[in-house]
C-alpha cells in the first residue's frame, strides 16, 4: 500500500499562517490575479485517489491559477476504496474509479454535485451521460459510467436510471485498454484477444495478476475464443467465473503463459527483455517500451477494448467555502489545461472542446483524430515520444472509446472470484 | 527491605526483555489471533466471532497444495544451504591457519549481503532470461539452438535464489560452533587412528549439530515466510504461503489472511520444536 503524502504542510497550520498572510495582504491592498477570494482565504483541498492523475504538475498549476492548496494522497485502487468509506473526514476530493464510486457511493460519504454550477457540464462527452459515445455507439458491459453517474435527489443512496440534474462524480480521465504486442516478434497480425492463447506464442504471453482486471482480460480471450458467452463479463455468474478460471489452470499448465504481472515496471521488463511477445498492459507501460527504442505496439483488437474511467467527487462533509472552492477546483480542472495535459499523456479528458484549447493542432490531430504527427511529438517534460509521421495505435478517440466492449467492474461475487483467482496462481 | 529487593533483583532484570517481547510480540499475535476470528468486507473489519476463515483456508485444496509446494522449496533449500554452509565453515574453521585470515575470509562471505535483498535477487533474472547471460552465451557457442526455458521464471529459479540468499544463514551459527571445538580432540582423534572422513563424520559432525540446528531454524523460517522471492523468480506462476497472505491482504481481506498467518505460525512452530527435539541447542553449546 503505497501512501504518500505530496506537501508536508498540515492543513491546520495551512490555515493558521494562510489567515495571517490574509490579513496582511489586506493591510497592504496588494491583492491580484483570479479569484481573489482564494488569494485572500487561501483554502487547501484533500483529494486523495489511485494514483493516475495524482499528478504533481496538476497540483502546481492549481496553485498557480486557483490559489488552492491541493494536498494529494495515492493508493491502490483496494485502499482507496476502503478510505473512502472508513476515513470520509479525511480528505475533500475522491479522485476514484468508477467501480469504486459504484461500491462507496451507497455508503453516503461522497455527495452529489448540481450541475447547474459546473461551468462545463455540456462540454462533457457523452459517454458519460448516456453510455453512447456516438448517437449509434453500443452501451459496453460492466461498470460503464453512466450507470453510476447520477442520482434523483440529494441524499439518494440508489443511482438514478438516467440523467438527471445531480452528477455523482465529475468525469475527469480514461481510456481504453488492450493488448500490448511486439511487432517484430510476433510475426504474424495480431487481430484478436484469442490470439494470446495461439500455441505459437507457448510460453511468451502474460496476463495481469490483479484479479478485478486480470478476471476482465481473461473474459475478453475466453469470449473471442468462442468458448463462452457472458450474459455480462463485468458480472458474472459463479458458474461464468467458474468456467473462465479453470480454462485459465488449463493454460497455465499447459505452459501458455511465461509470467504474470502485478506491478508496471514488471509488465515493461517483460515486454522489453523478449521474455513475452503478447501480454496484458497499459498505455503508459506501452510508452515506456518504445521509449527504449524497442518497437511495441498496444494493438487494436475486433472484439473492443476494455475500458476504465475516473473522476473526482465531493466528500460529503464538504460545505460552505470549502464546497464552493470545490466546485471552483472541478470547473478549473474541466476548463481544459488539465484536459490538454492528460491527452498528452495518451489517456483521455472527459471536457474535449476545452482540452483542444490547450493542445497544438499537431497535438490534437495525433492524440485525438488519429492523424500523423507533422512534427515529433513531445511528452510533458519535453522528451521526444513519437518522431513525425507517427500515428497511434487504434487510430482517433472515436474509433477507440466507441469500440469499448466492456468497463472495469466490480462483481457482486467478488469474494468468490477473488478465491477462485488464487486458486489459478497457485495452481 | 534489603531482602525484599534482593528478591526483586531477578524480576526487575527481566523486565526490559518482558516488555520487549510483550509489545511487539505477544500482543501482535494476540491481536492476529482476535482479527482471525472476524468478519470482513471491502470497506473494513467486522468484530464478532465468525470460524469461516480457517474453515475456507483449511478446506481449501489451495491451502495444502501451497502449504506442499512452500515446504519443497524449505526442504531443498534446507539441503543445499546446510551441505555448502557446511563445507564452507569446515574450510574456514580447520583449513585456514590463522585467525585473522578466518576472520577476513569470513568477513568476504558476507560482502554481498551489503546489498539489498532485492537487488541481489533481481540482478539474476538478466543473467537467466531467455535473452539473458547464460542464454545468449550457450547459443553463441553453438551448445544449443533454442535458448533454455526454465532457467527464469521457474521453481529452478526460486530455489537459485533462496540459496544464494540465505547460505550465510548456515555458515554464519556452524562457523561459530566448529570455532569452539577442541582442537584437541581432533588431534586425539587421527592419534587413534582415524582418516579425515572419519574424523568429520564422528567428531566434527557430532558437535556441529548446534549450529547445524540453528542454521536450520533460520533457514527453515526464512522460506516459509518468503513471498518476494517466489513472487519475482517465479514471475507469479508459483504460489507460496506469505504470497497467498499477501494476496489477500492487497485486497484488505485481512481477518483471512491473519488466519492464515496463524496456521503458518503453528506449523512452523511445530517444525522449529521438531528440529529441537531432535538436537538440544542449550545443552550442546
Amino acid at each position: 500500500m503505497t501512501d504518500t503524502k505530496k506537501t508536508g504542510i498540515s492543513r491546520r497550520n495551512l490555515l493558521k499562517t494562510g489567515a495571517a498572510a490574509a490579513g496582511a495582504a489586506l493591510g497592504a491592498g496588494a491583492i491580484t490575479g483570479f479569484p481573489t477570494i482564494w488569494a485572500q482565504n487561501p483554502i487547501t483541498l484533500r483529494q486523495f485517489g489511485t494514483g493516475v492523475s495524482n499528478l504533481n504538475a496538476i497540483a502546481e498549476k492549481c496553485k498557480a491559477d486557483l490559489g488552492i492548496t491541493l494536498e494529494m494522497t495515492a493508493t491502490d485502487s483496494d485502499a482507496a476504496a476502503q478510505r473512502a468509506v472508513t476515513q470520509p473526514d479525511s480528505y475533500d476530493i475522491a479522485d476514484i474509479e468508477y467501480w469504486i464510486l459504484k461500491k462507496v457511493f451507497p455508503t453516503g460519504v461522497i455527495q452529489p454535485m448540481d450541475v447547474s454550477k459546473l461551468t462545463y457540464y455540456d462540454k462533457i462527452v457523452p459517454l458519460f451521460k448516456t453510455g453512447k459515445l456516438l448517437p449509434d455507439s453500443v452501451i459496453a458491459q460492466g461498470t460503464a459510467p453512466h450507470t453510476v453517474g447520477y442520482v434523483d435527489a440529494p441524499g439518494d443512496k440508489t443511482f438514478a436510471a438516467g440523467e438527471t440534474g445531480w452528477f455523482t462524480m465529475v468525469p475527469t480521465i480514461y481510456n481504453a485498454d488492450t493488448l500490448g504486442i511486439r511487432p517484430d516478434l510476433v510475426g504474424r497480425d495480431i487481430t484478436s484477444w484469442a490470439d494470446i492463447m495461439d500455441p505459437a506464442f507457448k510460453g511468451k504471453t502474460a496476463i495481469i495478476n490483479v484479479p478485478s482486471i486480470g478476471i476482465m482480460d481473461a473474459a475478453m480471450i475466453m469470449e473471442a475464443m468462442g468458448n463462452i458467452k457472458y450474459g455480462d463479463k463485468g458480472n458474472m455468474t459463479k458458474e461464468e467465473i467458474d468456467k473462465t478460471i479453470d480454462f485459465l489452470i488449463k493454460a497455465k499448465q499447459d505452459g501458455q503463459f511465461r509470467a504474470f504481472w502485478k506491478s508496471f515496471d514488471e509488465s515493461v521488463n517483460l515486454m522489453s527483455s523478449g521474455e513475452v511477445v503478447i501480454q496484458s498492459m497499459w498505455s503508459p507501460a506501452v510508452a515506456a517500451v518504445r521509449s527504449k527504442g524497442i518497437a511495441c505496439r498496444f494493438q487494436p483488437l475486433k472484439e473492443g477494448y476494455r475500458s476504465w474511467g475516473g473522476g473526482l467527487g465531493l466528500a460529503a462533509h464538504l460545505e460552505g467555502a470549502q464546497l464552493d472552492a470545490a466546485y471552483e477546483y472541478i470547473n478549473w480542472y474541466t476548463s481544459g489545461w488539465v484536459g490538454g495535459y492528460l491527452n498528452r499523456q495518451g489517456y483521455y479528458s472527459a471536457a474535449m472542446d476545452t482540452a483542444k484549447e490547450f493542445m497544438s493542432a499537431d497535438e490534437w490531430g495525433y492524440w485525438i483524430e488519429g492523424k500523423a504527427a507533422q512534427g515529433d511529438i513531445l511528452a510533458p517534460d519535453g522528451t521526444v515520444m513519437e518522431k513525425a509521421g507517427a500515428l497511434r495505435d487504434g487510430g482517433s478517440f472515436e474509433e477507440r472509446m466507441g469500440k469499448v466492449a466492456c468497463w472495469n467492474s466490480v462483481m457482486d461475487e467478488d469474494r468468490y472470484m477473488v478465491r477462485r483467482w488464487n486458486e489459478f496462481i497457485a495452481a | 527491605m534489603n531482602n525484599l529487593l534482593s528478591r526483586a533483583t531477578p524480576y526487575l532484570q527481566a523486565t526490559p526483555l518482558l516488555l520487549i517481547l510483550g509489545f511487539f510480540l505477544a500482543i501482535p499475535i494476540l491481536l492476529l489471533l482476535v482479527v482471525s476470528f472476524w468478519d470482513y468486507d471491502f470497506a473494513g473489519m467486522i468484530p464478532g466471532f465468525v470460524t469461516f476463515n480457517y474453515t475456507e483456508t483449511l478446506g481449501s485444496w489451495i491451502t495444502w497444495k501451497t502449504y506442499g509446494n512452500t515446504i519443497k522449496f524449505a526442504i531443498i533449500v534446507w539441503g543445499i544451504t546446510t551441505f555448502v554452509g557446511f563445507w564452507v565453515a569446515y574450510f574456514l574453521a580447520f583449513h585456514i591457519r590463522t585467525a585473522t585470515m578466518q576472520m577476513v575470509l569470513f568477513l568476504v562471505c558476507t560482502v554481498p549481503f551489503l546489498t539489498s535483498n532485492i537487488i541481489r535477487m533481481i540482478s539474476w533474472i538478466p543473467v537467466l532470461g531467455r535473452n539473458g547471460l547464460i542464454n545468449s552465451g550457450l547459443v553463441g557457442a553453438g551448445i544449443i539452438d533454442q535458448p533454455i526455458e526454465w532457467l527464469l521464471y521457474s521453481d529452478f529459479a526460486v530455489i537459485l535464489a533462496m540459496v544464494h540468499l540465505y547460505t550465510l544463514f548456515t555458515v554464519t551459527p556452524i562457523f561459530n560452533t566448529m570455532m569452539r571445538i577442541d582442537k584437541s580432540l581432533v588431534e586425539a582423534a587421527r592419534d587413534g587412528g582415524a582418516n579425515a572422513w572419519q574424523i568429520i563424520w564422528n567428531v566434527i559432525l557430532p558437535l556441529a549439530k548446534p549450529g547445524i540446528a540453528i542454521g536450520t531454524i533460520f533457514v527453515v523460517t526464512l522460506v516459509m515466510a518468503d513471498f518476494s522471492t517466489v513472487q519475482v523468480m517465479s514471475g507469479g506462476q508459483s504460489a507460496s504461503v506469505a504470497l497467498m497472505m499477501r494476496n489477500q491482504m492487497s485486497l484488505l481481506q485481512y481477518p483471512a489472511a491473519a488466519a492464515n498467518a496463524i496456521v503458518l505460525l503453528v506449523v512452523v512452530l511445530f517444525m522449529v520444536a521438531g528440529i529441537l527435539r531432535i538436537v538440544d541447542i542449550r545443552k550442546e553449546l
